[in-house]
Order: structure tokens, then C-alpha cells, then sequence
């Protein structure tokens, strides 16, 4: 199994009546809400966080790109990344990732990740969202039609920048370069591994089955519901005969709380939770999806409807929360079922853990993460013994990474520059 | 009005016939065209009326190859070309009005009688046209209609949000429609005309309602401005589906630009 920290970082001081007074938290959100003094705190906090997870022992650190958007802190999550590359040893870099339509050209995504494989000595996990139709569509302008042959053209161009080793040109009908030939390019050979997040589309079930990517699904809404997308994706693997069924071959992410007891996680997260499903995910239903965004053959199969949420989540509860499984709190035993259903239920071996919820504090994310990483995660390692050897879908760092802040002292620089 | 199909170099298209006279081509708006449009209906009570629907509406095939504003304005004219038709009267209303703008522009010679009603295709920073895109479909009537209450009735008939198959049908049918539509008016509905305009040699008629609450009359004026000699006929208690609500007063409107 493989355990990655994530941290959509939510913007933790939405009023109490912030969805009685705004008609959306993503793409016309309150300019008026957002205090740039606080987020140094809110941004300085949640990077610790995500330095904290990778010495507490997760095999992964993640982050993700959303735009004008009051949960997602992170238009730029390579930014986010370049600084955990820096301060964390051995967490793989999750970035999850970049939405390749909205690079111009996209051989920016190829070069910055590239620099934060080399930087973080080979760790980098790369994402390729096609992005949310709010980030996409509403915040980016890109035409919802054309968004799908966008990404398309931008993912072949990435890879070719990335495998070929003389320059080459490139005629593409969104991107028309003569040179490319990018420097740096990533350790990890012939390319970092690269995971696709979905929500339901076949043409993504397909395009991950097709390259050997691994598929992810990022919901808000737990491993309940999303059995039957996740169910979509496998009988669609067994369809195309792909040689294997490796869990690896899939992510899901699950927000995670725990406490010493089941009560003892409702007295601490019950608030936090429900400041995010509650104000975080309220949503001007017009930004959803913007006609032409998804496709026919994704409408006809009815996914979107199986697999929305209904009525968004304004009536849920804590209860309905847990019970629904869009949240696993409780005891750290409590926990590890849940999980295990989980992780056996979608068959996923690759799980994004959203420990930072809504308006958490440090100390209760810090608790709730340590609680899982000693008691919880040790007792699901091994969940999938015949595949344990599948490494496609993880980065591969180098055996020696270098140390940052390894200058020597300065009183031995003249000697060791060689003056007399 | 019968439906029909023609075929052209990229897809066959489909497009209504009806009426008898001077040939008319209809190039339709946003939301499309249907074979009982009663705004369709008048205009074939004094032309023989030719409206091609764009690829994707109605039960047209699609056709991805039509990317952006020359793809469509070019298609259009080989649509003409496979119809036989030589200097029809041209008339578009909103989307169709860009189109039917940018024809007359990128020939000139070819578009002797142009019809412009509320078109889109220029865009005034003090006036921003409201987002359809984003907009959901029970906003529609207060930005479409002078007479809220009769546009809603007209856009809810048939409406069952509660059936699941219906709803299905529907967001098929804007993920067809407005997927394609969206490739010249998404996110911004304007694609450089304004810079060609001054090409226009047709005597060109714009048509506006008075209370459209979609394209701002301010708009009537900036497309009166850049073409040489249009005539601008104001429609009172008409919003932009001013063939909708008065479809005698556009007809009359048309017949300025003679036979």
C-alpha cells in the first residue's frame, strides 16, 4: 500500500453564513474573504503539515491545482511542491497534479516537473488532470468542447519532450514549436509515474489503461459511493484484457480522522468536517460543467448522475458523514476496518489521505495523522501481498540524495575554496 | 417547414425548407431551431426560407472539425454553395447573426441583403454580456425575454427535472448544442469581427429588441457604427428573442432590405 498525505488546503475562515450570503465558494468567490496577512500563517502552517507527514513515516506528500477556488489554496501546486522538495526526505512528491490544458505551452509541465524530480532526487509522482469544468472552463476560459483534444495534444507533447533525447518539432493544432528540447529533464526514466485523476469518464478509464497510468479518484463524497465508478473502471480494465488487475493500477482519495475513540473523534473533528462539506463544497451548480465539457458517451452512460451527489451536502450531519463513509473517523481499530473495506472494496492501493480538514487546527491534524501513521497504517501495509512488487505506478528516488543546507561551515570555506 | 439533409465537404447537414419567394437563409441562434419555430413559420409566409442547423443540433451529426470562426463561417458558406444558392438574403439572429456577419465580411461580394438580428460577435467592456454558460436554464427567461412570465412558460413546456431519463436527454442535447456553440462564444462571444466589419458591402438591417437584457442595445449601436450604411429598426417591449415575441415587426424589419 502506499499512503499519501494531502492537503487541498482549504481557506480556514469562511464566515458561519458564508453559504446563506454567497451564491459560490469556486470561481466568483468573495475577493473580500480572502485576508493575504492570514494566509502567510494559513500557508506557513500547511506546509509544515506536509513536512510533519513525511518524517510521521507516509510514503507520500500530495497537492493539487485549483483555481479562484476557497478550499484549494494551490493555483500553482508546483510551487507547493518545489518547496516540499526542500524540506522533506523522503515522502514522494505527489502532485496531482498539473492541468496540462491550461499550460501554454505545456512544455512548462514538462520542464518544472522535471526540476522537481531533480531537485527532490527522483520523487516525483506526476498527475494529469484534465481539471474541474470550474477550473478548466470558467476560471481558465478554455473552450469546454475543446478541452479533451487540448489535454491530448499537451500529454503527447509532455511525453515526447520528456523520452526524446535530440530536439524535435512539434506541429501540433494548439501548440506549434519548432524547438523543443527541454533542460532539464526528469531523473526518473523514461518518465516520472504519472497518475490520472477521473470522475467517471470511460475515455479516462481508457486512456489509463492504455499508457499504464494509474487511475485516480479524488471524491469528497468516501468509498461508499464510489464503489460503483470505481467498480466502472475495473470491469472496463477486464474489458480491454489488461494483463493485470494490480490494485496499484488505482488511487482514491478518503478524508481520515482519528482518535483514541469513536467519541473522542466526534467531540475533536465533528465542526472541522462540517465547515468543510458544508461551506467548502458549496458550489454555484451553474460552474459544474459547462456544456461540451464532458462527453456524450460519458452523459449516456449515465455516471454523472449515479454518481453525483444529489443535494450537495447541506443537510448532512456527522452522522450522515460517517455512516455515509464520505469521512472515516474514529478510533484508530475503527479506522483500520474502515480503511480495510475500503481498500479491498475499489481494490485501490494507492490512497490520498486527507488528514487537513476544513478548518482543523494544527494540533488536532497533527494528532489525528500521528494516531493513523503508528496505529493504523503499519496494520494495512501489506493488504495486497501478490502484487507487493509492483513499482510502476511509484517514483523511484536515487539511493543518494543530496542534503539541503549542506554548505560547509564558514570558517572552512577558505581553506576548502583553495585561498591562502 | 420540412426537415432535410444536404450534404457539404465536411458533414451532412440538416436544415429546414419551407415557404415560397425570394430564397432566405436562416442562420439560428444559441438555443437552435425546430421545424414547428413560428418565428420560421412567418418568415416562410413571404420567403422561401432555407435554415441550416448548425452540426450538432437537433438531430444533425456533429462534426469536430469545425474548431473556430473561420471553420464555422466557412462551413456555413459551403452549406449555401451545396444548397445552389447564389446571394440569398442572409439573416441571422444571435449566434447565427455573428456567423452571418462574418460571412458578409469574409465575402463581400457574395452578400448583397443582410439581416442582423440581436447578433453576437462584439463585446463592450462596460457592457459585459451575461454568462449563458454558466447560467442555469431557470435564469434564462429574465435575460431572454421582455415578458418574463410568457417566457417561462415558453421554456419550461415539456420540462420533467425529476425524470431521470429526461435529464439525460437533456444534458446530451446541451453537451451537443452548446458544446459546439461554445467553440465561438465560449467563454467571451467574441472572435475579432469588430476588425472586419468595414468589409461588409451588403445593405445591411439590425434588428434589436429594446429590452434585451442578453445583448445590451448598446451593442445595436456598435454594429451600426462599424458597418457602412446599416439601418438600425428598435423593437419596443422585445427582449433578444425578439422573433419569438414579435415576429411580425422583424418580418416587416427584413422587408427593408427589398427582394
Amino acid at each position: 500500500m502506499k499512503f499519501t498525505w494531502f492537503n487541498l488546503m482549504p481557506w480556514p475562515y469562511l464566515p458561519d453564513d458564508f453559504r446563506e450570503k454567497n451564491r459560490s465558494v469556486w470561481v466568483d468567490i468573495d475577493q473580500k474573504l480572502f485576508d493575504p496577512v492570514k494566509s502567510h500563517e494559513v500557508y506557513n502552517t500547511y506546509l509544515d503539515l506536509l513536512e510533519y507527514a513525511d518524517t510521521l513515516g507516509f510514503d507520500g506528500v500530495g497537492c493539487n491545482e485549483h483555481h479562484q477556488n476557497g478550499y484549494g489554496l494551490m493555483p500553482s501546486p508546483n510551487l507547493i511542491a518545489a518547496a516540499l522538495t526542500r524540506r522533506t526526505k523522503n515522502a514522494a512528491i505527489v502532485v496531482l497534479g498539473n492541468s496540462i490544458a491550461l499550460y501554454n505551452p505545456p512544455v512548462r509541465v514538462a520542464e518544472e516537473f522535471a526540476m522537481l524530480d531533480c531537485i527532490s532526487g527522483g520523487r516525483l509522482v506526476a498527475g494529469f488532470p484534465v481539471g474541474t469544468s470550474m477550473d478548466t472552463n470558467y476560471c481558465y476560459g478554455q473552450i469546454p468542447s475543446l478541452t479533451r483534444e487540448k489535454y491530448q495534444e499537451a500529454h503527447d507533447l509532455i511525453m515526447r519532450a520528456w523520452h526524446e533525447r535530440e530536439p524535435f518539432a512539434f506541429n501540433g493544432r494548439y501548440n506549434k514549436l519548432r524547438h523543443v528540447n527541454i533542460w532539464p529533464r526528469p531523473i526518473q526514466q523514461p518518465n516520472p509515474p504519472v497518475h490520472i485523476p477521473g470522475g467517471g469518464s470511460i475515455e479516462t478509464y481508457d486512456f489509463c489503461i492504455d499508457n499504464t497510468y494509474s487511475y485516480s479518484y479524488l471524491s469528497f463524497t468516501g468509498y461508499i459511493r464510489a464503489k460503483a465508478l470505481m467498480q466502472g473502471y475495473w470491469d472496463r480494465v477486464a474489458a480491454r484484457n489488461t494483463p493485470d488487475q494490480s490494485p496499484y493500477r488505482a488511487g482514491f482519495a478518503q478524508t481520515i480522522c482519528v482518535a483514541d475513540t469513536d467519541a473522542e473523534a466526534q467531540r475533536l473533528y465533528e465542526k472541522h468536517v462540517l465547515y468543510f462539506y458544508n461551506r467548502c463544497l458549496h458550489v454555484y451548480p451553474g460552474f459544474a460543467d459547462a456544456p461540451g465539457y464532458r462527453t456524450i458517451k460519458t452523459i449516456q452512460s449515465g455516471a454523472l448522475s449515479q454518481y453525483a451527489p444529489p443535494k450537495g451536502f447541506d443537510t448532512l450531519t456527522w452522522k450522515d458523514l460517517t455512516e455515509g463513509g464520505h469521512v472515516i473517523a474514529g478510533s484508530p481499530e475503527t479506522v483500520r476496518q474502515r480503511m480495510e473495506e475500503l481498500i479491498k472494496g475499489l481494490n485501490v492501493g494507492n490512497i490520498f489521505g486527507l488528514f487537513h480538514v476544513g478548518n482543523m487546527t494544527k494540533e488536532k491534524c497533527m494528532y489525528s495523522s500521528k494516531l493513523f501513521a503508528e496505529k493504523v497504517m503499519p496494520k494495512l501495509r501489506n493488504m495486497f501481498p501478490d502484487h507487493a512488487n509492483d513499482d510502476r505506478f511509484w517514483c523511484k528516488p536515487v539511493a543518494n540524495r543530496a542534503k539541503p543546507g549542506s554548505l560547509p561551515q564558514e570558517r572552512e570555506v577558505p581553506a576548502l575554496a583553495g585561498a591562502q | 417547414m420540412d426537415i432535410k439533409t444536404v450534404e457539404t465537404p465536411h458533414v451532412p447537414v440538416r436544415y429546414l425548407e419551407g415557404g415560397s419567394g425570394q430564397p432566405l437563409v436562416f442562420l439560428h441562434g444559441a438555443g437552435g431551431a425546430t421545424a414547428v419555430d413560428p418565428f420560421l413559420a412567418t418568415l416562410a409566409g413571404k420567403y422561401h426560407v432555407y435554415a441550416p442547423l448548425l452540426p450538432g443540433y437537433g438531430d444533425s451529426r456533429e462534426c469536430p472539425e469545425l474548431r473556430d470562426m473561420l471553420d464555422f463561417t466557412l462551413h456555413t458558406w459551403d452549406v449555401i454553395e451545396a444548397l445552389g444558392l447564389k446571394d440569398p438574403i442572409l439573416v441571422g439572429h444571435s449566434m447565427g447573426g455573428m456567423i452571418a456577419a462574418e460571412m458578409a465580411a469574409v465575402a463581400p461580394h457574395d452578400v448583397s441583403r443582410l439581416g442582423l438580428i440581436a447578433p453576437a460577435g462584439l463585446w463592450l467592456d462596460n457592457h459585459p454580456i451575461p454568462d449563458m454558460f454558466s447560467t442555469m436554464p431557470y435564469e434564462y427567461p429574465k435575460l431572454l425575454f421582455h415578458n418574463i412570465e410568457q417566457g417561462t412558460a415558453l421554456l419550461t413546456a415539456g420540462v420533467a427535472l425529476d425524470d431521470p431519463e429526461w435529464l439525460k436527454g437533456f444534458l446530451v442535447t446541451n453537451a451537443r448544442q452548446l458544446g459546439m456553440a461554445g467553440r465561438i462564444l465560449f467563454p467571451i462571444p467574441e472572435r475579432g469581427l469588430l476588425g472586419r466589419l468595414y468589409r461588409i458591402k451588403a445593405k445591411t438591417v439590425l434588428v434589436w429588441g429594446d429590452s434585451d437584457r442578453l445583448i445590451v442595445p448598446a451593442y445595436a449601436h456598435a454594429f451600426k457604427k462599424a458597418i457602412r450604411g446599416a439601418e438600425l429598426v428598435a423593437i419596443p417591449e422585445a427582449g433578444h428573442m425578439v422573433t419569438i415575441e414579435k415576429p411580425e415587426q422583424v418580418l416587416s424589419a427584413l422587408a427593408r432590405l427589398g427582394t
